[in-house]
């Protein structure tokens, strides 16, 4: 097999040779693509799946941990919390405005197909240090507001952290939360043989292909030519997809609901069937309805054109769930049905162009044995070699006026925060609150993560970030109930990466066990270095949910009143 | 009295704006499809906040084409009550119904926050229930919200009485300060000449219960309801 074809779709010469022992055959060109996308880091978590399996993801609360589109977490009264942060570090880099904006799109996608609304975004942003980092700041900022605020999604909160490491690798986590009855809570699960598979949404164009492979690269000089990788957003499409999808729940047609991310087509069918023993799927990529002409069975397969969902309906009543779509001037088209032979069977109208095991795309990709080596010697930060503190006053201001530690409000006032008539603690506090209409159930939320000290010490950085979350919840007067993590970290090829990788997850799971937290959804970000140098900081960054059981008993931040004692809890 | 709240595609505060019709204010709620040709017997109609047709080519310039602006046209034309708010005033522009336009924010940048609005008339039916010279506090959120005449048109609003809310200092002062958006003579919102058809870009939907920040935005709301009784009394 050519090299060249094979670093195209980030295969490796020994993952071509599992594909072909396990197919006892080579896979055609179609079939090269859909396996390189679905093994690729960002999809098959091959580097980090096995640490992942530590962390705790249990709990009585749990409805839904991770494997799903989002985690599900009962909060009482018949309630579901849905939530879920992701990266788009990769195209935030080279097109931070539509990198930040389909960060958003996406996540709220993987909210939407577990049948819940959402009603609240948070992002957790890194770059390096103003001005020269103003292109990536403006246009993840105006992005991520470009299609929140049109969505009309409240965006409640996250964090902003400036810094040389992130230079060249701007980091962009986008969570989601969403609020489902949980007897309506859905699953993508392709059950049903028979059962039909509709694309609806966006039509598909040649935008993001290869962006899943993209995202599992370091990025280099030329990864602005990669810019047709990136995708664009429309908005306004994904406001209508949303409101099309909640109108759903009014008909029982409907089986599940898989959002289409990275790796397309290809990811959410297989995804879908992966889901359930020995399911198969035979779709026809001539009834894909496409943006442009002349596309191959290849583009149509990986391509990454955003607001698209899945939608698999029960034999028969396609019509029933497509006059929902109608009605939102969506289009919506039967692409193909579920089967029972495990099999993912493409075809181009007659001619057959790709036949895959499910199984192979979605559990084949070898897990990559890494080495982990601490640093020697290991970091370490001598505070009593630090300056003597000569004037306080002046340093104060001076910390005040860090980008990293001043006010907020430039960035959420570009937000809508209150959309939605739920937002009871606005941002610029520790957490944001919004109410559970039609209850007295208040939702704290936040997401935080210094990696400074996860730089020096990975493993206690975790714990800290678990820890500074769970504060900030339990601040405005909520329990915290569960979390969802986005590790973002660089090439873990390098042993002292993939340390870094170990202890934070190990960091992660001892503290989210301390706390009894369990993580119900996540994502994993690597290779975020730049030309095999200025790698970032271990970032895990940790969102939190949590609850208070009358909202009227939140607490907010900030001083009340002349005269009001303030107390410092615990050491300092 | 029956509230009827327009959905276009894209259009975001109606649940906000229905909400409070419904739960807050105990009034009757229906909601007015895009494609709609009757209003189903509404006294008042909104036009709610959010990105109709997602804003393309110009805030509201799509959505004046909808099938139910032309009955909202008629419906005004006949003294029935339009209330645009955010989205809907944009719409209410374009549509003819009220002058001028709402340009992008001085800033070029959206903003979500509080203003005070100073309200200049309290003979209107949707603001009969504040006081004189009342200063209410109202969030906005719009990136385009800039209000912009020509300068007879401007005078025009400002001899007749047109300008119902203006930006001001939480002291009612009406100072550059107290502007968002950079709207002229401080314009948060006008009313026709008729005095049944309002615009304005802040959201009363979002300040109409004390757990969200205050409750300002209810008294325009509770205007129009008792505004209706008495017209359905007399």
């Amino acid at each position: 097999m050519d090299e060249r074809r094979l670093r195209e779709v980030a295969l490796t010469p020994d993952e071509y040779r599992v594909i072909v022992e396990q197919l006892k055959r080579a896979p055609n060109e179609v079939e090269l693509g859909m396996l390189g996308v679905l093994w690729s880091e960002h999809c098959s978590y091959k580097s980090s799946k096995a640490l992942l399996r530590r962390l705790p993801s249990t709990g009585p609360a749990v409805l839904q941990g991770p494997g799903e589109n989002a985690g599900a977490v009962s909060i009482g009264e018949g309630w579901a919390v849905v939530f879920k942060i992701e990266s788009h570090n990769h195209p935030s880099a080279i097109e931070p405005y539509q990198g930040a904006a389909t960060g958003v799109g996406g996540i709220i996608r993987d909210v939407i197909a577990m049948g819940a609304r959402p009603i609240a975004l948070l992002d957790s942003l890194r770059f390096g240090p103003l001005p020269e980092s103003g292109r990536h700041f403006e246009g993840v900022v105006a992005g991520i507001g470009g299609y929140g605020n049109c969505m009309g999604i409240p965006t409640v909160g996250g964090e902003i952290y400036f810094e040389d490491c992130y230079a060249n690798n701007p980091l962009v986590n986008a969570m989601c939360v969403g609020l489902v009855r949980t007897d309506q809570l859905m699953r993508a699960r392709a059950e049903g043989v028979g059962n039909s598979i509709l694309l609806v949404g966006a039509d598909t164009g040649r935008d993001g292909i290869h962006g899943a492979s993209f995202a599992s690269v370091e990025l280099d000089e030329n990864s602005s030519e990669r810019r047709p990788a990136v995708q664009v957003g429309n908005p306004f499409l994904e406001k209508c997809l949303l409101e099309a999808c909640m109108d759903l729940s009014h008909t029982d047609a409907v089986v599940a609901i898989q959002d289409l991310g990275a790796a397309g087509l290809t990811s959410a069918v297989a995804e879908c069937a992966g889901r359930v023993d020995g399911a198969g799927a035979r779709i026809d990529v001539g009834r894909v309805p496409r943006r442009e002409r002349g596309m191959t069975p290849y583009d149509v397969m990986l391509s990454e054109s955003q607001e698209r969902m899945l939608v698999v309906v029960q034999r028969g009543r396609e019509r029933e769930v497509e006059s929902i779509f109608h009605a939102w001037d969506l289009t919506s088209a039967v692409i193909g049905e579920v089967t029972d032979d495990g099999q993912l069977t493409v075809f181009d109208s007659r001619d057959q162009v790709a036949r895959l095991p499910v199984r192979l795309l979605t559990d084949g990709a070898p897990m990559r044995r890494l080495v982990g080596v601490a640093p020697e010697p290991p970091l370490d930060l001598v505070v009593d070699a630090l300056p003597p503190l000569a004037d306080a006053g002046a340093t104060l201001l001076r910390l005040l006026a860090s980008p990293n530690l001043s006010s907020r409000r430039g960035v959420f006032r570009r937000y809508d925060h209150m959309v939605g008539d739920a937002t009871v603690v606005p941002p610029g506090g520790d957490a944001a609150m919004l109410r559970v209409k039609g209850t007295r159930l208040g939702l704290a939320m936040t997401a935080d993560c210094n990696a400074r000290y996860c730089h020096l010490d990975p493993h206690l950085g975790a714990q800290l970030a678990v820890a500074e979350a769970a504060r900030n919840i339990i601040a405005t007067g909520a329990r915290p109930i569960a979390v969802t993590d986005c590790l973002n970290l660089a090439n873990p090829d390098r042993p002292e990466v993939y340390w870094e990788l170990e202890e934070t997850v190990a960091g992660l799971s001892y503290a989210c066990r301390a706390m009894e937290l369990p993580i119900v959804s996540g994502n994993v970000s690597l290779y975020n270095d730049s030309n095999g140098e200025s790698a970032i900081y271990p970032t895990p960054v940790v969102g939190m949910v949590g609850v208070i059981d009358d909202y009227a008993k939140r607490v907010g931040a900030g001083f009340r009143a002349d005269g009001d004692f303030v107390l410092l809890i615990a050491n300092t | 009295m029956k509230f009827g709240v327009v959905v276009f595609p894209g259009t975001w505060s109606d649940r906000d704006c229905g909400w409070v019709v419904d739960q807050v204010l105990g009034a009757e709620l229906t909601y007015l499809w895009h494609r709609d040709t009757d209003l189903k017997g509404c006294d008042c109609v909104i036009l709610p906040g959010g990105f109709a047709y997602g804003d393309y080519l110009r805030t509201g310039a799509i959505a004046r084409f909808a099938p139910v602006m032309e009955q909202i046209g008629e419906f005004a034309d006949r003294g029935g009550l339009v209330w645009g708010i955010c989205n809907g005033f944009q719409v209410l522009c374009e549509a003819g119904l009220l002058p001028g336009a709402l340009i992008r924010n001085a800033s070029l940048e959206f903003r979500c926050e509080w203003t005070n609005l100073l309200v200049e008339r309290t003979d209107l039916p949707f603001t009969s229930q504040c006081a004189e010279r009342d200063v209410i506090r109202v969030p906005i959120a719009h990136g385009e919200g800039s209000y912009f005449a020509d300068p007879a048109t401007l005078s025009r609003l400002e001899q007749r009485g047109q300008v119902v809310f203006r930006y001001c200092g939480s002291d009612g002062r009406v100072v550059p300060g107290a502007n968002p958006n950079g709207s002229l003579h401080n314009i948060a919102g006008i009313v026709n000449a008729r005095g049944n058809v309002l615009g304005m870009m802040p959201h009363p939907e979002r300040c109409s219960e004390a757990e969200l920040g205050g409750t300002d935005g209810l008294k325009l709301f509770r205007s129009v309801a008792d505004n209706a009784l008495k017209v359905l009394v007399s």
